[in-house]
């Protein structure tokens, strides 16, 4: 067989279909990530990173530059906006799952009739951009707004002041409070629908043998429902809590002072300080920090898929 | 009807499920002994399984009373009830080992640790799987998990056992071992059992009552034997194995025998029956009850066919004859395969006679 068609062989099929995901990731996120690792270790000439590799003078060096990796360790602002996103996107990710639990839940058990009415709706915000939403929310928290009215109406910012989620009462809009609200209601769909798609498919008689065995219904979600839905709850929590580490667009409209995130930080080491390797640096650990837990997460389902078969 | 047990463990009186106006369980009253092992027998759809979950707690009678040792259950919710269930397909929790999932139901009775344990561990011994008690459910053979089922639904001690379908999801000959085994062990543990199946061998093979269920209604209650050899409807007698129905009308009712006159043959039957000279009549003849021959029998009025054979089926242990009858109606005959190689043995297109004796039919009125 010459080389030609072995290599068309090779292509052809199985081959093809699971390259293609990993070409796309490859080029697009790969690639990506390696020019972003080079800049982060790169010297900075006037306004552009200098090449790690050069020839000067019949010397041909190769600088790999550190400093950035290590400044970001000692400068206490980096490590703070790292462990406020960390917070924040866990904040989000608590919320999600506190409302989107129940939610899915009710969801999978309703009358088969009426399930695709309601996915519908779990599905519809998304016909209209979630930039506009996070705008509309600008509205309705700031001083007039009618969520705001309602909340500062009901006294609910005097507790909300009480636990140090808002700084003063009757001041929602750029606070920790309209941050994690906007993330939790941008975010909710991505926590509902792997956990309705894995509470859909749970067989019911595994609760009737639970209530049989004479667990409460009560007793029989926490010891049946809840673990049999691991697999959602990981999945979902994941949806939601790696974009929010890194989210920008929606601290930046909701978010205030206090609530300052990598996403912001990177902005401005970008384009307002034009220190490209500070920031390449600020993304690396940033992904290397959403890495760990993805990791982990594959580690699980795989081991979960090996469990099943 | 069966004979009444002679002390009800379990009392079922007029026990109704609508549903939708539609009635699933119709009226059914049945009186179940302690230490009976009692099947509900049918077709899906008769509502054998409706019942079966009444009585568990998972669906509340539209009317009617179950009571249990004397204990009203009709409006107690399933964790309350002291009934347990192994359900068809089982049903056991993926997530636990063999061992959490039998001690599952003991730790809700909140049964101090050490008594689980004791109880579990015999459990298993009893089901003899001892060995298996770390693995998940999804780690065992299908019968494996079927002894899993059992023991789960044992450990509580229930005052009744159901099971849904019990060797279900089994293939062939593993269902007719675990079939004595399961006896066996239910039987050890002297728990009354009440059993849904569609499968009549196992029905037969299992319980010592069986009740015949279509349309919600009990056709028939009563031993296997009663039930075959004696079958109270046309629908029970072509329920239950194989039957040779034949329309006719009675001739002659006399105290010690009855005449029937059927389109190919005439009946003898050898005792009477409570009816009318001219009634309409149904014969139901059991397959094996009939003798081929060649040659005709000495008596050829009475209980005695000529036929062409039209189909064959060889089981090994017996063959199954189609014959074709003047009327160009049917009749199925089944002879033991008593000699190994038989001479001029019996073949497609021979003539011959089939008859049997005056005992060999049921006479059924309705």
């Amino acid at each position: 067989m010459n080389l030609a068609s072995r290599f068309a062989s090779v292509l052809r099929g199985r081959t093809a279909v699971i390259g293609a995901p990993y070409l796309w990731l490859l080029v697009f996120f790969l690639l990506p990530f390696l020019i972003l690792v080079k800049y982060s270790v790169a010297e900075m000439e006037a306004v552009q990173p200098k090449d790690l590799i050069q020839f000067k003078d019949g010397l041909l060096q190769l600088t790999i530059k550190l400093s950035n990796y290590v400044f970001i360790t000692q400068d206490e602002l980096y490590y703070k906006t790292y462990l406020s996103s960390l917070k924040y996107a866990g904040a989000t990710t608590f919320f999600c799952l506190l409302i989107g639990y129940p939610f899915a839940y009710f969801m999978a058990r309703a009358k088969a009739t009426i399930q695709p009415a309601l996915l519908m709706l779990v599905m519809l915000p998304f016909w209209t951009s979630f930039l506009l939403r996070v705008y509309a929310w600008k509205g309705l928290l700031s001083n007039d707004g009618w969520v705001a009215d309602l909340i500062i109406g009901a006294g609910l910012d005097q507790v909300l002041a009480a636990l140090g989620i808002i700084s003063t009462p009757g001041k929602l809009m750029n606070t920790p409070f309209s941050l994690v609200l906007g993330m939790t209601y941008t975010y909710l769909p991505f926590m509902i629908l792997p956990l309705y798609g894995n509470l859909s498919k749970m067989d019911l008689r595994l609760l009737e043998a639970a209530l049989d065995l004479g667990a409460t219904p009560w007793t029989a979600f926490w010891t049946i429902t809840v673990p049999l839905s691991k697999a959602g709850i990981i999945a979902g929590s994941m949806l939601v809590f790696i974009p929010c580490v890194g989210e920008f667009v929606i601290p930046e409209l909701l978010g205030g002072p206090e609530t300052l995130m990598t996403g912001r930080v990177m902005w401005d080491e970008f384009f307002s300080n034009n220190d490209w390797p500070l920031a390449s640096t600020l993304a690396v650990v940033m992904i290397l920090l959403i890495i760990v837990p993805l990791a982990l997460f594959n580690k699980y389902q795989a081991e979960a898929q090996e469990r099943r078969t | 009807m069966g004979p009444p047990a002679a002390d009800a463990f379990l009392r079922i009186e007029g026990l109704t499920k609508e549903f939708d106006g539609y009635k699933a369980v119709n009226n059914v009253s049945l009186d179940i002994a302690k230490g009976e092992i009692f099947a509900l027998l049918g077709s899906s759809g008769c509502g054998k399984s409706t019942l079966l979950r009444m009585l568990a707690g998972f669906e509340e009678p539209t009317a009617g009373r179950i009571v249990l040792d004397g204990q009203d259950l009709a409006h107690v919710p399933p964790y309350k009830v002291p009934i347990n269930m192994m359900f068809q397909s089982y049903a056991l929790f993926p997530h636990l080992t063999v061992w959490d999932n039998i001690a599952f139901g003991l730790k809700r009775e909140g049964m101090p640790a050490a008594g689980i344990e004791e109880r579990v561990e015999a459990m298993l011994k009893l089901v003899q799987l001892t060995k298996f008690a770390k693995r998940k459910p999804h780690q065992l053979s299908g019968g494996q998990q079927q002894r899993v089922a059992l023991a789960r639904s044992l450990a509580k001690r229930p005052q009744l056992l159901l099971l849904d379908e019990p060797l279900g999801a089994l293939d062939k000959k593993l269902r007719e071992e675990t079939q004595i085994e399961l006896v066996n062990i239910i039987e050890q543990v002297g728990v009354t059992c009440v059993m849904v199946t569609h499968d009549q061998e196992e029905a037969m093979t299992m319980a010592s009552r069986i009740a015949v269920m279509s349309e919600g209604r009990f056709l028939q209650v009563g031993a296997p034997s009663d039930i075959y050899e004696t079958p109270a409807t046309r629908f029970v007698a072509d329920f239950i194995g194989n039957v040779n129905l034949m329309d006719g009308t009675l001739d002659v009712d006399a105290e010690a025998h009855c005449e029937i006159g059927c389109a190919d043959v005439r009946h003898y039957v050898g005792h009477g029956i409570t009816g009318t000279r001219g009634m309409p009549v149904t014969v139901a003849l059991r397959p094996e009850k009939i003798q081929l021959t060649r040659a005709a029998p000495k008596d050829t009025g009475f209980n005695a066919v000529r036929g062409t054979i039209r189909e064959m089926s060889y089981f090994g242990s017996f063959t199954v004859y189609q014959l074709v009858l003047a009327s160009g109606a049917k009749l199925k005959v089944s002879q033991a395969n008593i000699e190994r190689l038989r001479e001029n043995p019996l073949t497609w297109g021979d003539e011959v006679w089939a008859h049997w004796d005056a005992w060999s039919q049921v006479v059924l009125t309705q």
